[in-house]
């Protein structure tokens, strides 16, 4: 046991005293929660929007002053003809033209009809949509207020934004962020770590020294896990405090859950050293097989949903994917254990699967 | 100008040698960029439908019968329980209740007036915000059935209003194809990735096998000792790009309406960018380990900062000034613009002034950095 | 016999923070002769030669190499010396070939003069069959006896030996030093550190370094006589004891 804590003090001095990496781990996780919650966004806002407009008439004056005076759109500049719809899209920054047709308010008034025509730049297409959405509401929003008044609306609804009132966005992005940093302090550090020892050879001097290797490794994996907590806290009150993000269910089941995804994202670096026989592949492996699928296939930032059938197969065995529900119901809903049992098996039995393939393939080797 | 090809020439060799990282170099980008397209959406479609009738009148069926015909919604589950619908929605089983209160088709017809309960799922805001206005405009429409069926009844008419009737285009994308827009993103986030992780390992590789030293002591020039690197991992990684260009063409039907040699010409200066990015980053860092977590970080807020995912528009303005030292932004722009717009040089000649300065900046200060004596 | 000195160092020193690796040396190393540089692990013997060889800048003092300063003269040093590393650091996944043609290339041998040098090389040292085995399947004395050779490729005036023999067989050492007699009898001058004494007989002349001081300087019979011992051994275990009070 003695030695056991000596080594374990031995990996602890080799990440303090590299000050670049300590850094990283402390400062990464602010960063990234600063972006997700201030930056990172796909609400509109004040996207560019230009006009075409022959009639300039107090209707379309008033429409277009209307489309300006809502957070969601700003002037980009009015253009005389169609053939400038294309130079004014060309650099990207205008998203949305609008044309009024001639003699709008004369039509508007004697037909009781007039046409706008929308023309979006649909390069993004969400954006697009979300343009021409917004463009249409605050369009027939104007139409409504025209004499004579219409009755009041037959059908009101009423909408309740659970879990989440304001639709704020670093609501959805906390738990998946913890999931990211923990997979790549956990699972990437500790694979090229171990991966390292192997290439330099330091391994075998390990191996031969008195100590069994799941010692060695365990000894290699704690700071690991010290490392890995911490930064799941400070996401935690980072997102508690900053941004306000509550943490509803029970903070226990919170902290269990998260150990217990320190110890998969672990068990999953294992893994993948045992199969490395150097950093690089440890280091391309983790990248490409294991922190790209968990940051795209895990929901975190897509809904899962919306991908086609084989991909929310393949979500399945993504270990993050199950990890971000439970953390999500228990801040954000308030669950409680028995409704999220079997996410928590799930991840039971990836860490038994992951820790039985790493013994199996580390045997193998020393046969 | 012989120093270097001789160390090209090595630098081939190790690589086309190395049996674990060639593949993983050239057919990881392929199955990334398959994955990642099917992947990268955030089209709102199916939001899911617990439906919750209280009235079970004509009236609530007629506007089930309308939420089941639309491509934006699903009916999973009806039940009259708002127990039921409660735990659906804690364990994610649907997106959206609607619930329908009693006396809603008698209130229709006694008061001209009726109400509706939504109640979503809003931690993926976007999601929820989306999801609820979908169904306010499906409502609306059903309103006007309503009433073009049943107004006379309750002597409301639908009264011969001024009415404006905006249409729309959409335009370069007619059919709002996510994956159009969002492929030449990926390939520019994969190149930039491999790019700057394949050159900051590989010479951090060579100070931790000690070859390093080996070279530090011949008379070599640093910048032969750059070019040396630099030269083959850029030809990789055009050769990388042409690949993902390809899947990009003829498996994703991404249309390439402007010049292929602009787009050619500010990937080779933007690799020379990038892989000078690892250079640097190679550097100041003694082992892989270091190397790879402080391109990760880099690369990380680069890429989120890039408007792959999210438009630049729609950050807060300081986080907007901010993008304009990321470079992924610019590459990415140019990409999307002439890929997808036909954008011309003209068009264009900001991004390349900015990279092309990077691209000198950035190599200055990897040679600057570089220390044969210490 | 007037003696030409290649090597001349005066006062100097290497410190990190406050420790002094090198602390103050001076002497002179003299053309064609096999100069060893002895000391326990951590003396400061490779701290010293990477200063000579210009891969360290030292902290003060003054050193010339081949008559080049290695303050200010760094590249040009780089260019009349051959290096041998502790690090065994010829590129393990290429070929014995490829290291050939790569460091000839890289010092600036024409593609002829490459090829001459290759085949002379490869004979030589009875390698030529395993001209294509990559350097990673060749046994440890073999990488050696190459590494030594490609050090020697663009024929600089002195070679320097980081402990070159460490971890080989007596017999690969005795046909190693055989290589380092036959370039020393083609006027090339030696650098060698080891902590083999019996390494230090084969030397002409030899230094000892304990805790980053030269405290002896003689031709091995010198030595043995200034210290009144009766092999190396002794003389090295002598002197360390003699210094250790200062170290401490």
């Amino acid at each position: 046991m003695k030695r056991f804590a000596a080594f374990v003090t031995k990996e602890f001095y080799h990440i303090l005293r590299d000050k670049r990496t300590l850094v990283i781990l402390i400062g990464m996780p602010t960063v990234m929660i600063m972006l997700f919650g201030f930056a990172i966004t796909n609400e509109l806002k004040e996207a560019r929007v230009a006009f075409l407009d022959h009639s300039n008439d107090p209707q379309t004056l008033a429409i277009q002053e209307k489309i300006l005076a809502s957070p969601y759109f700003s002037l980009s500049g009015q253009i005389s003809t169609p053939a400038e719809i294309e130079d004014i899209f060309r650099d990207g920054q205008t998203k949305l033209v609008v044309i009024f047709e001639n003699d709008f308010g004369q039509r508007l008034e004697k037909d009781g009809r007039a046409n706008i025509q929308l023309i979006a730049d649909a390069t993004d297409p969400n954006t697009a949509s979300t343009v021409v959405n917004y463009a249409q509401a605050i369009i027939l929003d104007y139409a409504r207020d025209l004499p004579p008044q219409q009755s009041p609306p037959l059908i009101s609804v009423l909408s309740q934004m659970r879990y989440n009132p304001e639709l704020n966005g670093v609501y959805y992005f906390v738990p998946g962020l913890i999931a990211i940093l923990l997979m790549l302090v956990s699972a990437m550090m500790t694979s090229i770590s171990i991966a390292r020892e192997k290439e330099t050879g330091t391994m075998e001097v390990l191996l031969a020294s008195p100590m069994k290797p799941a010692q060695i490794i365990l000894a290699k994996v704690v700071p690991y896990v010290l490392l890995s907590f911490l930064d799941a806290m400070l996401i935690l009150t980072l997102g508690k405090f900053v941004f306000g993000v509550p943490i509803l269910g029970s903070l226990a089941l919170l902290l269990g859950v998260t150990l217990l995804f320190i110890l998969l994202a672990l068990s999953l670096g294992i893994l993948i050293s045992t199969v490395s026989p150097n950093q690089q592949t440890a280091l391309l492996l983790s990248l490409m097989g294991l922190m790209l699928p968990t940051i795209l296939l895990s929901g975190f930032i897509f809904p899962i949903e919306n991908m086609p059938w084989p991909l929310q197969v393949i979500s399945n065995v993504i270990p993050a994917r199950w990890f971000i529900i439970v953390v999500k119901s228990i801040m954000l809903k308030g669950s409680g254990f028995f409704l999220l049992w079997k996410e928590i098996l799930i991840m039971f039995g990836f860490i038994l699967f992951f820790i039985a393939v790493s013994v199996r393939k580390f045997k193998i080797r020393l046969e | 100008m012989r120093v270097i090809l001789f160390l090209i020439r090595k630098e081939f060799l190790q690589i086309f040698r190395n049996k674990s990282i060639l593949p993983l170099i050239l057919v990881m980008p392929v199955i990334q960029l398959f994955i990642l397209s099917y992947a990268a959406d955030f089209e709102i479609r199916n939001v899911r439908i617990f439906w919750m009738d209280d009235d079970q009148s004509t009236s609530s069926r007629m506007l089930l019968q309308k939420i089941q015909a639309s491509d934006y919604f699903q009916l999973v589950d009806q039940s009259f329980s708002p127990q039921a619908a409660d735990i659906a929605l804690e364990q994610r089983k649907t997106d959206l209740v609607i619930h329908i209160p009693s006396e809603f088709e008698n209130n229709l017809f006694r008061e001209g007036h009726s109400d509706i309960q939504l109640t979503a799922d809003a931690i993926d805001g976007t999601k929820a915000g989306l999801g609820t206005y979908y169904a306010n405009l499906l409502i609306q429409d059903f309103s006007r059935d309503w009433l073009a069926k049943y107004g006379s009844a309750i002597h409301v008419q639908a009264a011969a209003t001024q009415s404006i009737v905006p249409t729309y285009s959409f335009w370069y994308n007619q059919h709002l194809n996510y994956k159009t827009f969002m492929v030449p993103g990926i390939l520019v986030m994969l190149v930039t990735m491999i790019g700057a992780f394949i050159s900051a390992m590989n010479i951090v590789r060579e100070k931790e096998m000690g070859t390093i030293e080996q070279l530090n002591v011949t008379p070599i020039r640093k910048y032969q000792f750059i070019a040396g690197k630099l030269i083959p991992l850029w030809i990789l990684g055009l050769f990388i790009f042409t690949i993902g260009l390809m899947v990009a063409k003829l498996a994703f039907h991404v249309p390439i309406i402007g010049s292929l040699f602009l787009i050619y010409g500010f990937t080779a200066i933007y690799l020379i960018m990038i892989l000078g990015l690892g250079m640097l980053i190679s550097t100041f860092t003694n082992t892989q380990q270091q190397a790879m977590f402080i391109s990760w970080f880099f690369l990380v807020i680069f890429i989120l900062m890039s408007g792959l995912f999210t438009p630049i528009e729609n950050m807060p303005p300081w986080a907007q000034n901010l993008t304009l030292i990321n470079p992924i932004r610019y590459f990415i722009e140019v990409i999307r613009l002439v890929m997808l717009k036909g954008a011309i040089f003209y068009d264009v000649q900001t991004q390349f002034v900015v990279i092309g300065l990077y691209a000198i900046l950035i190599n200055a200060l990897a040679i600057l950095n570089y220390r044969k004596t210490v | 016999m007037t003696r030409e000195a290649v090597i001349s160092v005066q006062n100097l020193m290497k410190t990190f923070g406050s420790f002094h690796a090198v602390n103050d040396i001076s002497f002179e190393v003299y053309r064609g002769e096999i100069f060893g540089f002895l000391g326990a692990n951590g003396a400061g013997k490779t701290t010293a030669m990477k200063m000579l060889t210009g891969l360290w800048k030292p902290t003060s003092g003054q050193a010339t190499v081949a008559g080049h300063d290695v303050f200010t003269q760094a590249e040009k040093v780089k260019r009349s010396i051959g290096y041998m590393s502790q690090r065994f650091s010829l590129y393990a996944d290429l070929s014995v070939k490829e290291n050939i043609e790569l460091f000839g290339g890289i010092y600036g041998l024409s593609t002829r003069h490459i090829r001459e040098k290759r085949t002379e090389l490869l004979s030589r040292l009875e390698l030529t069959s395993s001209e294509n085995e990559l350097i990673s399947a060749l046994p440890l004395g073999w990488k050696q006896k190459l590494a030594f050779s490609v050090a020697m490729l663009h024929d600089p005036q002195i070679v320097f030996l980081d402990e070159p023999t460490g971890g080989v067989d007596p017999i690969t050492r005795r046909q190693f030093w055989d290589l380092i007699y036959e370039a020393a009898d083609m006027g090339k001058t030696i650098f060698v550190t080891t902590h083999y004494m019996d390494e230090a007989e084969y030397c002409d002349r030899i230094s000892m370094m304990v805790s980053g001081k030269i405290t002896a300087l003689g031709t091995p019979d010198d030595l043995k006589r200034q210290f009144e011992a009766k092999d190396m051994d002794e003389v090295f275990i002598k002197v360390a004891r003699h210094t250790q009070p200062i170290a401490q």
